[in-house]
């Protein structure tokens, strides 16, 4: 899509749709000759690796929905029935509820080298922009495919996150009676959650397509920071260069999968959702999945009232503000610079705030009033943390483009992988 | 370095309230018991989840239900009456006898009357209580759980069953216990409605062992644990094929990628 296009077709049949339909001339400039980076490191392999959990939750989402009954009496033991009656069904139903949690990783992976790698600076803000639609999608596609099991903590957390939109002033109950399809989360609730559940994952899907479109604008961008100047020096075909490396990364990360859905597919889950819901009987501690806990943590830090707006608004303000921002950062980064590599001072507030982001989830893990440390309790490390998660955006970065003084960066992307070789 | 020191506080941090957290709380963490069924080649001992479906039937059916089992789960593959004999455990008539045991509620027949008749492998493990109103008016008030994924249901699973079936003692002078309650440190809060459950001989093994309070525990305990994954032993062994397979599969093409990058510097 950059550059013109070196397809030549071959045979009659090429020539013949390729002046019709260019799809293979699409593929092949997309996806065989794509200029790419050639100093690109391991990081990048994540976004070949979210493709392929993209395809694997899809492909075990069809076969699951196959045998997944949507109704509050029979879901929890039309799961249990998949799991034991369902030929193969165990392993189908492991690898989607333990590929969710994988697919999490390596998007939490993707956007941190985002993040540390500046990809979203110009001229990659709607690709970053793209990406950061495709997270939120797939916590909403998480969060309703973790209700539909309908064990206590699919309930309770479908409960807690829905009455989040209770506190909106005015509509809020009007918006939460609208989702719940009734006056509590209910039937109507599981059977719409399920209907979404289905949809989105296909609109994810229609984003990545989106989102690599916006990639294949500008190229790749790389861990030196740099454009391709030349592409003879510094850029090598994606096929076979990237291919072969890209794949190597997905059978190793596929390695570590296997290991937990084959020997411990219930490690990153919760006892309690192998308890069928009971409306009557609230868990003592509702914690949602890992994936959330950060946000979780956000949301209950805020335990004070800023003004007019109550402490749960506000809490509920500051969950979906510490995703709105990432809209916005490539405003608030003010360094030209895009490669943390060559910028010494915020290199490592960028590590504080990787350490800032794991404390999150901690703090969301636990409950808000066990102690961290003697008086400190654990909701007062989520609201020096949450800070800091603001901090970062709002003050950090915008202001460290101007004062901080970058170090030398390389003259081309083919300088800095023989000068780093030198060294 | 500034930053260095940030950490080090923070790690020492992460270590002091760990230990804090180790000293709270009256509730004992369940003893850890080396079951053969863990550990990536651990399989369920076939002999010990027979003897644990006695102990289930003959002393937990009375109060608590398994309403996810079938009398054919025992004779499938992996299950503790299979037999290579019948592959279609509802030929197997160890499972067929023991489903013949309970007469189950059928119909309605031609004259729209339901009758009883003698149970077959594809019955449900019959429940004790017609309804959770039943169960708990027989009970005290309390509520049996249903036992077919207790072990998955409770933080602790195995280790956590053993301890609570055998953690039974005096309630110290300071607890609060209702009547109808008993004190077992190993369960939440210390005060349980359930009785204490096994005593040294309550029931005779068909297989001549000794039946000691710690022998059953053990033995429902694995009984309890495979009816919640029963296919844990295939998950296992397919896991180490499909590990190997990945494995072969990652240095082939580690090699092609250090092969496709040999004159490239990167």
């Amino acid at each position: 899509m950059s550059g013109h296009s070196t397809y030549e077709p071959k045979t009659g049949i090429e020539k013949w749709l390729d002046s019709r339909l260019p799809i293979i001339r699409l593929g092949y400039d997309s996806f065989v000759d794509f200029p790419t980076p050639r100093n690109l490191n391991y990081w990048w392999t994540f976004g070949g690796i979210l493709a392929v959990f993209l395809m694997i939750q899809i492909v075990t989402g069809i076969v699951l929905a196959m045998h997944y009954v949507a109704h509050e009496a029979h879901a929890f033991e039309s799961v249990e029935r998949i799991r034991r009656d369902v030929p193969f069904g165990w392993l189908i139903q492991s690898m989607h509820a333990n590929g969710a949690s994988f697919f999490f990783v390596a998007v939490y992976l993707h956007m941190f080298r985002g993040l540390y790698y500046g990809s979203y600076k110009a001229p990659r803000e709607v690709l970053w922009i793209l990406g950061v639609v495709i997270y939120l999608l797939m916590m909403a596609t998480g969060f309703m495919g973790y209700v539909l099991p309908w064990g206590q903590m699919s309930y309770w957390g479908a409960m807690v996150i829905t009455n989040l939109i209770g506190a909106l002033p005015f509509v809020g109950d009007a918006i939460r009676e609208w989702l719940w399809g009734g006056f509590s989360v209910g039937q109507a609730t599981l059977n719409r959650f399920f209907s979404l559940h289905y949809l989105l994952p296909f609109v994810i899907a229609g984003v990545v397509g989106l989102h690599i479109w916006a990639l294949h604008v500008p190229g790749n961008g790389n861990p030196a920071g740099l454009e391709i100047k030349d592409p003879k020096k510094d850029a090598l075909p994606f096929h076979p260069y990237y291919t072969v490396k890209d794949g190597f990364a997905i059978i190793v990360y596929l390695m570590v999968f296997a290991t937990f859905v084959f020997y411990m597919p219930n490690v990153l889950g919760h006892a309690d959702n192998y308890i069928e819901a009971n409306p009557l009987s609230t868990p003592a501690h509702i914690v949602p999945e890992w994936y959330y806990l950060p946000f979780y943590a956000i949301l209950r830090a805020i335990t004070f009232d800023i003004g007019p707006i109550d402490a749960k608004l506000g809490g509920v303000i500051a969950m979906f503000g510490a995703i709105g921002i990432l809209f916005v950062l490539p405003w608030l980064d003010t360094s030209k610079v895009r490669s943390m590599r060559y910028r010494p001072l915020t290199r490592w507030f960028f590590i504080f705030f990787v350490i800032a982001a794991l404390g999150l989830g901690w703090c969301g893990a636990k409950n808000p009033d066990d102690p961290f440390i003697g008086a400190v309790k654990f909701v007062h490390l989520a609201q020096f943390l949450t800070a800091y998660y603001f901090a970062y955006f709002i003050v950090i970065l915008p202001v460290m483009g101007i004062v901080e003084k970058p170090k030398d960066r390389p003259a081309s992307i083919e300088a800095s992988v023989l000068g780093e070789d030198k060294s | 370095m500034m930053m260095t020191r940030i950490f080090a506080a923070a790690l020492a941090a992460v270590g002091l309230s760990a230990t804090a957290l180790a000293v709270e709380g009256d509730t004992h963490a369940p003893e850890n018991y080396a079951w053969e069924f863990e550990g990536p080649f651990g399989t369920f001992d076939r002999n010990a989840v027979q003897r644990g479906y006695q102990v289930y039937q003959e002393v937990c059916a009375s109060c608590h239900s398994m309403n996810l089992m079938r009398f054919r789960n025992l004779g499938q593959k992996g299950g503790p009456f299979e037999s290579e004999q019948y592959p279609n455990p509802n030929d197997n008539p160890i499972v067929m006898q023991i489903a013949a045991g309970y007469q189950v509620e059928d119909g309605p027949n031609d004259d729209g009357d339901m009758f009883m008749r003698d149970g077959l492998p594809s019955d449900a493990f019959p429940a004790p209580f017609e309804n959770e109103q039943q169960a708990r008016a027989s009970n005290g008030g309390a509520y049996p759980p249903d036992l077919s994924l207790i072990v998955k249901a409770r933080s602790g699973g195995a280790d956590y069953i053993r301890s609570l079936l055998l953690g039974y003692e005096e309630a110290p002078e300071d607890s609060h216990l209702s009547p109808g309650q008993h004190y077992n440190a190993y369960f939440a809060g210390g005060a349980i409605a359930m009785a204490p459950p096994l005593v040294d001989d309550i029931i005779s093994y068909d297989d001549g062992t000794t039946a000691s309070m710690e022998q059953m525990a053990e033995d429902v305990v694995t009984f309890l644990t495979w009816a919640g994954d029963p296919h844990m032993e295939a998950r296992k062994q397919m896991g180490v094929m499909v590990l190997m397979y990945l494995f072969i599969f990652a240095v082939l093409v580690y090699l092609a990628y250090r092969q496709v990058w040999r004159n490239v510097k990167h």
